[in-house]
């Protein structure tokens, strides 16, 4: 069976020689991480997939590409859609963008009891999209299935990772959602319509991958009277442990899980019977990372009185990403059939 | 009296390298020039003083009766490197619904 390879989106060996290109998340050359770089990867646009998709191949491979337009490839491929066509392209986009987070436009990441309720949640069906060559496009929910489609699933997947919404962009174009109508037209089917666009950017986003050192973290609990407070007692002690032996770290973190790990704010919440201490802590000496969960595990025997639990030493090498623009004239996307016809 | 915005609206929470976006969808459509007066920028970064460095910025999505707003700043500096327990801050959302506002008249 003939297979269409989508190749290109490496582009490593081209950026190994843009040392000037900026950092987009602080500025600096991306040179100052080319020395640690792992991967340097480019998100494609629908039109090399599209190409792909042209050679007849009933399966595509394909590397990085962006996630909205794995789905306008298809549309391209089969209405002939141009990249001059831009109020079919941001059609084909929006929908792209609702479907690519699957089940999170069909209730998923979006129930709440007795606020939001979900049907037969368990059984969440995936969605598609029926779309029309002239642009015209309905998010459905495959039939027999639980889960929700309605205009508030899919509000909330449209804006969904987006930052400015007059300007979303994608390989394919610029997106602007600011006009968009979702409307109910039956039973788990939502329309949408007046998407907008301006033409793609003469850029790539290209993700850099670099060796950052490691993550260590260790996690032990503590029950009943006093709970919190010899939590606390432990963090000190183990912290105090880890400067004894000398160890330093970039970043470093206490939570108290069941009380102050995701929102912080440890001095207003309330106290819960039981608390489970988490340290976590990043740096570039592998033994500094062990040594966290190693120190957190010894509260059994050296920590304040009745701990329990604790988890082995933990430790993961960081593959740390920022990103540089690539000019596309730069990046050399091409299709590879392989296998019998 | 006060109201939050739990009361009035939905939200979800995604992120982009060490941005999060937060999404604010009014219920019901009346409600949402009473956000766009008292859920401000300012009020929402002062929510999150503890968790992001900022800015604040709110894009108007009156079509969808919603607000987007993107904190910086915010995810201990990006999914790859964060030492959180939710990296990605989806549980965020939940810090913008418990935002008070004064009672709307």
């Amino acid at each position: 069976m003939p297979v269409a390879v989508v190749l290109g989106d490496d582009v490593s060996s081209i950026v190994k020689h843009k040392p000037e290109l900026t950092l987009i998340e602080n500025g600096e050359p991306l040179e100052s991480i080319l020395p640690k770089m792992i991967s340097a990867n480019a998100y494609l646009g629908a039109d090399v997939v599209r190409e792909a998709l042209d050679t007849g191949a009933p399966i595509v491979l394909s590397g990085r590409v962006a996630d909205p337009s794995l789905f306008l490839a298809p549309m391209l491929h089969e209405f002939g859609w141009s990249y001059d066509d831009l109020p079919k392209l941001a059609q084909g986009t929006a929908a792209g963008h609702l479907l690519e987070c699957t089940a999170s436009v069909t209730g998923g990441c979006f129930g709440w009891p007795g606020k939001k309720e979900v049907p037969d949640l368990a059984h969440n069906g995936y969605p598609f999209a029926d779309i029309k060559a002239d642009g015209s496009i309905v998010i459905g929910k495959t039939p027999d299935t639980g889960g929700r489609l309605d205009v508030m699933t899919c509000t909330e997947q449209l804006i969904y990772e987006i930052h400015d919404p007059t300007a979303y962009i994608t390989p394919d174009c610029v997106l602007d959602i600011t006009g968009i109508s979702l409307t109910q037209e039956g039973n788990n089917r939502v329309g949408v319509s007046g998407a907008k666009a301006r033409p793609r950017t003469h850029t790539y986003k290209v993700n850099v991958g670099y060796a950052d050192g490691y993550i260590g973290e260790g996690e032990v609990s503590y029950g009943g009277i006093d709970a919190v407070a010899r939590a606390k007692w432990a963090a000190e002690i183990v912290k105090e442990r880890l400067k004894l032996q000398g160890f330093t770290y970039d970043d470093f973190r206490v939570d108290l899980i069941g009380m102050s790990s995701l929102h912080d704010q440890v001095e207003i919440r309330p106290e819960p019977y039981e608390v489970r201490l988490r340290l976590a802590g990043r740096t570039r000496q592998r033994k500094a990372a062990h040594a966290i969960g190693f120190e957190v595990r010894a509260m059994h025997m050296h920590g304040p009185g009745g701990a329990g639990g604790a988890c082995e030493p933990r430790v993961r090498d960081v593959l740390a990403v920022k990103s540089v623009l690539l000019p596309r004239n730069l990046v050399n996307s091409q299709v590879v059939v392989e296998g019998a016809q | 009296m006060s109201v939050r915005v739990y009361d009035l609206a939905h939200a979800r929470a995604g992120d982009k390298g060490n941005t999060s976006n937060i999404s604010v969808i009014c219920y019901d459509a009346k409600h949402w020039e009473f956000l766009e007066r008292e859920l401000t920028p300012e009020r929402v970064a002062n929510a999150f003083k503890h968790i992001a460095k900022g800015p604040v910025r709110r894009f108007p999505l009156r079509n969808l009766k919603a607000f987007n707003f993107v904190i910086e700043n915010a995810l201990g500096g990006g999914v790859t490197i964060s030492l959180a327990q939710d990296i990605h801050g989806k549980s965020l959302s939940n810090v913008m619904l418990a935002i008070e506002l004064p009672e709307p008249q």
